[in-house]
């Protein structure tokens, strides 16, 4: 690596960098179930940090123990440098947006916000000013004098909202923040979300159902299962290379082939694939022996189809007949049954109108899929 | 076309089925509000009604020992005799006007202690994993069993100057002499918080219960620590339970009879003991009837200012 590459933007690739939040050995058991299972984490300072994972593989959990709800059965965690284990929530310089708001029903909207700020000791003038910036910024102004219950879900999602950014903290936990809103919103207060970094350079720790939001908001993803992570990464990376078969099936989607190494021509490895009745050539650098087990990766999107095969010779080309059609407008997506029933996804793009009011391709149609050797991808696990 | 018949009469049949089922729900609607009305009517409206009679009769030497409402007069006139001498009697003499002050002051303080041992163990249950909950519950229901009567008599045993409470004491050492704590107002607030305990804790547990504990994380995630925590998010949501706690033992608590005249005796002035000897050692039906009324009116009159007030500050 060079000495003059610039890590502003990437601080996790900084050797010398100090990362903001540390988290070493976490674990958290509920009796004998284990929620978190010893993970370690740096988070640097200003990153949008995405947790992505399954319903249950302990997401919530991980964001309680940054915030201090949950005392961690093993492990410490540090923020700027300070242990903060065994330091209580309402001393921790982190503030969290509930999964459920959490918001107190019997104060106002601007009371819930101005809480925090209250308990600061901050003075009345500055609260009002602070307060009403931050309700106009998620556009709840007119309904400041109102109670939660008035309010609709996305609604209150903003109040929680407003309420965990007034005090400004360095770090912000969001469970699930964007979930209620609708597209015009939710797009609007990630644009926002983003700014508030730039502008208080907070950290952000974001938990996540939804890849699109996760894949446009942050700088790095985890992706959980059963309390652990199975990777980290930026999206890109955790998209386009997947290092197991569980990241590669829960990021987006892709079509899985069981099979063997059978050699390695140049920078090329030949797979022998026993689904298809062939070989499939896949271009990777890293060792691997002959023989090995593996898994090939293709994302839909990755190959291209076509009603006729022009060049014979090309490799990783696989027949099959359209057995599912959905027109998506820019895309359709392909459902192609393989001559030995193996289904396979495509996403294609309709780069033309129908000719004589048929698509690129129809029901039953035999068709050819092709893809290039660098974009299938290898896993080992 | 036939077929459409067939429709329109299909439909017939629906509205017809929908009507008949919306009529019955309305009328199990009315039988349902009906019932517990009537009930108030006959057993609180109506008595409430006799005793207001009463306390503007006349005294008299008689069965029933009070003149009549309603007087057919020689000439066949009727007259209504409304005698309210019994109210200013009341209010001129002192005895019944301290009595009504000392009632409201042994209930105010005995509701307050109530509250302050409620509410911790309120608490305490609702943070309990369940199955230790439901245990809780039913030792905080388990008095019910007994008469009341019979475990204000185990106190008068404990209180007593040769009680177990003083011989324990004098046998740890602690004392010499037995300390005087039966026929004291000591004794009847023991009494009335014993008693009325149970009254307290069940509806702040039921209010506490719907408490949802994220909103003490929120508080403690905006920087409050538990104290403020409690007196700017619990205290506020649980106030419904205590004022229904309050109120359950507040007013029973005021008109108490039985123990300030088991625990207290003669030392200890209430106004249900006034209430009962007006009744039976005088005789005084339209006395009695009108320290119940005024009792009634102490009682319902605030409250009503109050409910006015909220009913007010829940408005949007
Ligand atoms: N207090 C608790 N007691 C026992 N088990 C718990 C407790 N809290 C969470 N769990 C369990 O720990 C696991 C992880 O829960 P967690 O809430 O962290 O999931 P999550 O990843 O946030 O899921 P979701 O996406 O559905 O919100 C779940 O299996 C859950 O049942
Ligand atoms: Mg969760």
């Amino acid at each position: 690596m060079s000495n003059n590459i610039d890590f502003s933007e990437r601080p996790w690739l900084d050797p010398e960098a100090e990362p903001f939040i540390r988290i070493q050995g976490l674990t958290k058991n509920f009796g004998a179930f284990t929620a978190v299972d010893s993970v370690d984490l740096d988070i640097y300072k200003g990153e949008l940090f995405s947790l992505l994972g399954g319903s249950g593989c302990g997401k919530t959990t991980l964001l309680r123990m940054l915030a201090g709800f949950e005392t961690p059965s093993a492990g410490r965690v540090f923020i700027d440098g300070t242990d903060m284990t065994d330091v209580p929530p309402y001393e921790r310089p982190v503030n969290m947006m509930f999964q459920s708001y959490a918001l107190f029903p019997h104060m106002n909207v601007e009371a819930n916000v101005a809480y925090g700020l209250k308990r600061d000791g901050v003075a009345k003038g500055e609260i009002k000013r602070r307060v009403h910036d931050m309700l106009e910024m998620v556009e709840l102004g007119i309904f400041s004098k109102r109670k939660p219950h008035q309010l609709s879900g996305g609604q209150r999602q903003r109040v929680a909202l407003a309420r965990s950014l007034v005090k400004k903290p360095k770090v912000l936990l969001l469970d699930e923040p964007l979930g209620a809103l609708d597209k015009r919103l939710r797009e609007q207060t990630q644009f926002e979300l983003m700014n508030i970094q730039d502008e208080l350079g907070v950290t952000f720790v974001v938990v996540t159902h939804d890849q699109e939001e996760a894949m446009t908001l942050s700088t790095r993803i985890a992706v959980m299962d059963e309390g652990q992570f199975v990777q980290i990464g930026t999206p890109t990376e955790i998209y386009e290379y997947p290092d197991n078969r569980f990241v590669a099936n829960f990021i987006g989607s892709a079509n899985m082939f069981e099979g063997r190494v059978q050699k390695r021509v140049d920078k090329n490895l030949v797979v022998n694939v026993p689904a298809l009745k062939g070989e499939l050539i896949v271009e990777y650098s890293a060792e691997i022996a002959d023989g090995s087990k593996v898994w090939l990766a293709i994302r839909p999107e990755k190959m291209s189809i076509s009603t006729t095969l022009t060049d014979t010779n090309s490799v990783n080309v696989l027949s099959g007949i359209v057995h599912d059609i959905g027109y998506l407008g820019s895309m359709s997506t392909y459902r192609i049954e393989l001559e030995d029933k193996k289904i396979i996804d495509i996403t294609y793009p309709n780069q033309h109108r129908p000719r004589d009011g048929k698509h690129l391709a129809e029901w039953d149609d035999k068709v050819y899929l092709k893809f290039d050797p660098s974009n299938v991808v290898l896993l080992t696990r | 076309m036939n077929e459409d018949l067939i429709a329109i009469q299909d439909e017939h049949k629906a509205s017809f089925f929908v009507r008949l089922s919306r009529s019955l729900q309305s009328s199990w609607k009315s039988i349902v509000v009906a019932i517990p009305f009537f009930w108030l009517l006959f057993f609180f409206l109506v008595p409430f009604l006799i005793v207001l009679k009463i306390s503007v009769a006349e005294a008299l030497i008689a069965s029933p020992p009070f003149s009549p409402l309603l007087d057919w007069s020689e000439d066949g006139i009727v007259m209504i005799r409304l005698v309210f001498d019994n109210f200013t009697y009341l209010w001129e003499d002192d005895l019944y006007v301290i009595t009504y002050i000392n009632s409201v002051k042994i209930s105010t303080i005995s509701t307050l202690i109530c509250l302050l041992i409620g509410y911790p163990i309120a608490y305490g249950i609702v943070r309990s994993p369940p199955t230790t909950r439901n245990i809780l519950l039913l030792l905080i229901i388990l008095p019910f069993w007994t008469s009341f009567l019979l475990r204000v008599y185990a106190w008068m045993g404990l209180l007593a100057d040769q009680g177990t409470i003083n011989n324990f004491l004098i046998w740890l050492g602690l004392i010499e002499k037995p300390l005087r704590m039966m026929y004291s107002e000591f004794a009847v607030y023991v009494g009335i918080v014993y008693t009325y305990l149970p009254f307290m804790i069940l509806p702040l547990y039921a209010n506490m219960e719907k408490l949802d504990m994220t909103l003490h994380e929120a508080a403690a995630d905006l920087g409050a620590k538990p104290t403020i925590t409690f007196f700017s998010v619990t205290l506020p949501l649980t106030m419904p339970g205590i004022v229904a706690g309050s109120l359950l033992v507040f007013i029973p608590a005021t008109g108490e009879f039985v123990i300030p005249d088991l625990l207290g005796g003669g030392n200890v002035l209430m106004i249900g003991r006034v209430l009962f000897n007006e009744f039976n050692s005088n005789n005084d039906w339209p006395v009695a009837s009108a320290v119940a009324i005024a009792l009634l009116l102490l009682l319902v009159i605030p409250m009503m200012i109050y409910q006015h007030i909220q009913g007010k500050e829940n408005q949007p």
